[in-house]
């Protein structure tokens, strides 16, 4: 018995000290970070740096929710998510129904699709930033050319952002649909091509609800990446004119306060608020449309 | 209903030659089984009347029609698939009047032809629930309803009891027979179990490495195997295969003199390789000198597994009340001359096939 207790504390012992330096990367860099976000949100900072911050309790909280900005960011940011997650994750699968054929030569096509996932967010802003431009880009030698130029356009600069983040996402799509397609079994495709399914059927009877457990995971780290999204905008935008273009979406918001407000009070409430949007989606996500999920083998 | 041909088909991938210049014919009504060791390209020659493969070469023919460039679903086939190949995200119903949707057959149609089928494979009360529900034999049953459901000309199936367990298998093996007597539907059953094989087909075509060995009944593919390859291939064990030498009307084996009668008189002399199944063999005395190297007790019946002096193996099939040797023992074998096979030694061809 005594041998058991011992052997088992051993092994205990050993499991802590294999997990100890995840838990001291995670904790320092991580937890640790997130919880002394709730203190400095209790914080406000004077308007002065080098004066110091007083307790405020949550007062400071709802004036940040009930400010104008916080309203129009919120707005701004789940419009950029509406714009950027289902665009993707369809065009990724489209991309990968395409890619999806033992054609020679497909394979040139699959590492082109998915390139967009290794592209810096840098160079794909400075590339299409070049396309928008109003005077030597791509869309004006197409006869397009709003005033204000697109990236100074309050109606044009989200959904010109919004593009380059479908872009950049439709790489990580598309790698994540065709996985999914690679591993529908083949059988149950073979049967429903005797069955006389035709191309319609098949897709829509057929291998969406077989490919729902990828199209499930792409939502959620489409959801995830959309709200993290921040590079497009700070390289094209800037924040002089992100407020003007309704383009601070939460996470420059949060960078905004921070950086240049020097206010670290608004910006953990800010990022708590954003922190806490992200769980309410991926948790709603995972109650409500897993359970239209079917797993291979259920 | 409707006969099957395959005419001169092959089917090659890339470098590698599946079926080889098949012909074969599978008649109206019939239950015929293709079998063959893994990769012999039964399930080949099987997809390619589906339409999921298109042969390199040859026709294939339903009916009257050659369906070589016929879509699969305009082919009126059904198949069940080793895997069973259910839709996951449907109920049995949905899964079993799928083919009718597609059909667009009208709905209280549908439920009534759903219904009949379920009832005769005793699916009745499951119809409202989901694959993942269900047991491998009930799964295998639903893959059955939604091939009888369509009515079709012909049912492949692609080793459907692969995946059950042996007494589930016995009996889905009986229900199938039975389901195919009755539907009379043209059955082509795909498998690698001689068993299966023995107790299912009407017909059983062999198959190894892409080629057809021998097309007969059961009982003739067991007594008169075209070759080797067959030979060992049916029963369980195979039929044991003994170096020998044909000379003065005699078969010679390891200097023991075995009487040739009928038509194995006319062997020539020289070397052959002597068939003989383990049930035509005996311990006794006067016989080819052996040893005993494993005794197999199956219950009602033994294996003596014995091992000559050059070296072969002969199995020797003995029912449960004769004395059972033990391993090491000194014996002698002898052989049924009433049932011996001769087969040229280098060919593997039987040389007594008008037997």
């Amino acid at each position: 018995m005594s041998a058991g207790v011992s052997r088992r504390h051993k092994e205990w012992g050993l499991a802590y000290l294999l997990l100890l330096p995840a838990l001291v990367i995670f904790g320092v860099f991580t937890f640790f970070p997130f919880l002394k976000n709730f203190k400095l949100a209790l914080y406000q900072n004077p308007p002065f740096p080098g004066l110091p911050a007083h307790y405020v309790g949550l007062h400071q909280v709802g004036t940040v929710l009930s400010s104008t900005e916080f309203h129009q960011s919120l707005v701004s940011t789940l419009f950029f998510v509406a714009m950027v997650v289902p665009v993707g994750l369809l065009g990724g699968l489209l991309l990968a129904l395409a890619a999806h054929r033992a054609i020679r030569g497909m394979s040139v096509f699959r590492t082109i699709f998915s390139s967009t996932v290794v592209s810096s967010v840098a160079v794909a802003a400075v590339v299409f930033g070049t396309l928008m431009d109003p005077v030597v880009g791509l869309l004006p030698w197409l006869g397009i050319n709003p005033h204000p130029a697109i990236l100074q356009n309050p109606t044009w600069a989200l959904p010109a952002v919004s593009l380059i983040a479908v872009w950049q996402f439709l790489g990580l799509s598309f790698i994540i649909m065709t996985a999914g397609l690679q591993s529908l079994p083949e059988e149950i495709l073979e049967a429903a091509r005797l069955d006389g399914a035709g191309t319609w059927t098949m897709f829509w009877r057929v291998t969406v609800p077989l490919l729902s457990p990828t199209l499930f995971f792409g939502l959620v780290v489409g959801t995830i990446y959309a709200f993290q999204s921040f590079g497009q905008i700070d390289i094209l935008i800037g924040p002089q004119n992100s407020q003007f273009t309704h383009t601070n979406v939460l996470l420059y918001y949060v960078y905004q306060a921070l950086s240049i407000q020097n206010d670290p009070g608004v910006a953990a409430v800010l990022s708590i608020v954003l922190f806490t949007i992200m769980l309410v989606f991926t948790v709603l996500q995972l109650r409500f449309l897993e359970r239209r999920v079917t797993y291979a083998g259920n | 209903m409707a006969r099957v041909n395959f005419d001169g088909v092959s089917k090659v991938f890339d470098d590698t030659i599946a079926v080889d210049d098949l012909s074969l014919d599978v008649h109206d009504g019939e239950l015929l089984v293709l079998l063959g060791p893994s990769g012999c390209g039964k399930t080949t020659a099987l997809r390619m009347v589906a339409g999921l493969e298109d042969p390199s070469a040859g026709t294939v023919t339903i009916g009257d029609a050659v369906v070589n460039d016929v879509e699969p679903k305009n082919r009126d086939v059904a198949m069940v698939f080793q895997s069973y190949a259910l839709y996951p995200h449907m109920t049995l119903r949905r899964n079993i009047e799928f083919p009718l949707r597609q059909q667009r057959v009208p709905g209280d149609e549908r439920a009534r032809r759903v219904d009949e089928a379920a009832r005769t494979l005793g699916l009745g009360d499951l119809l409202d629930r989901k694959p993942g529900q269900l047991s491998g034999g009930q799964r295998q049953r639903v893959a059955l309803a939604r091939a009888i459901v369509r009515d079709p000309k012909v049912f492949l199936m692609d080793e459907p009891l692969s995946n059950l367990d042996a007494t589930l298998r016995i009996q889905t093996r009986a229900d199938i027979v039975s389901l195919q007597r009755r539907l009379g539907t043209t059955t082509i059953y795909v498998t690698h179990d001689q068993v299966e094989a023995m107790t299912m087909g009407h017909r059983i075509a062999v198959m190894r490495d892409g080629r057809l060995q021998q097309v007969a009944a059961p009982q003739n593919l067991y007594e008169q195997p075209a070759n080797i390859f067959v030979a060992s291939f049916l029963g369980s064990p195979g039929m044991n295969l003994i170096p020998a030498i044909i000379e003065g009307g005699h078969a010679s084996v390891d200097g023991v003199a075995i009487e040739l009668r009928g038509g194995s008189g006319r062997i020539p002399s020289g070397p052959v390789t002597l068939g003989v199944r383990p049930e035509s063999t005996s311990l006794g005395t006067g016989g080819i000198r052996a040893s005993v190297t494993l005794v197999e007790q199956l219950g009602a019946e033994t294996h003596v597994i014995c091992t000559l002096d050059d070296g072969t193996r002969v199995v020797v099939r003995q029912w449960h009340r004769a004395a059972r040797p033990d391993i090491g023992d000194a014996v002698t074998i002898s052989l049924d001359a009433d049932h011996l096979h001769f087969f040229d030694a280098s060919s593997g061809e039987c040389l007594d096939a008008d037997r």
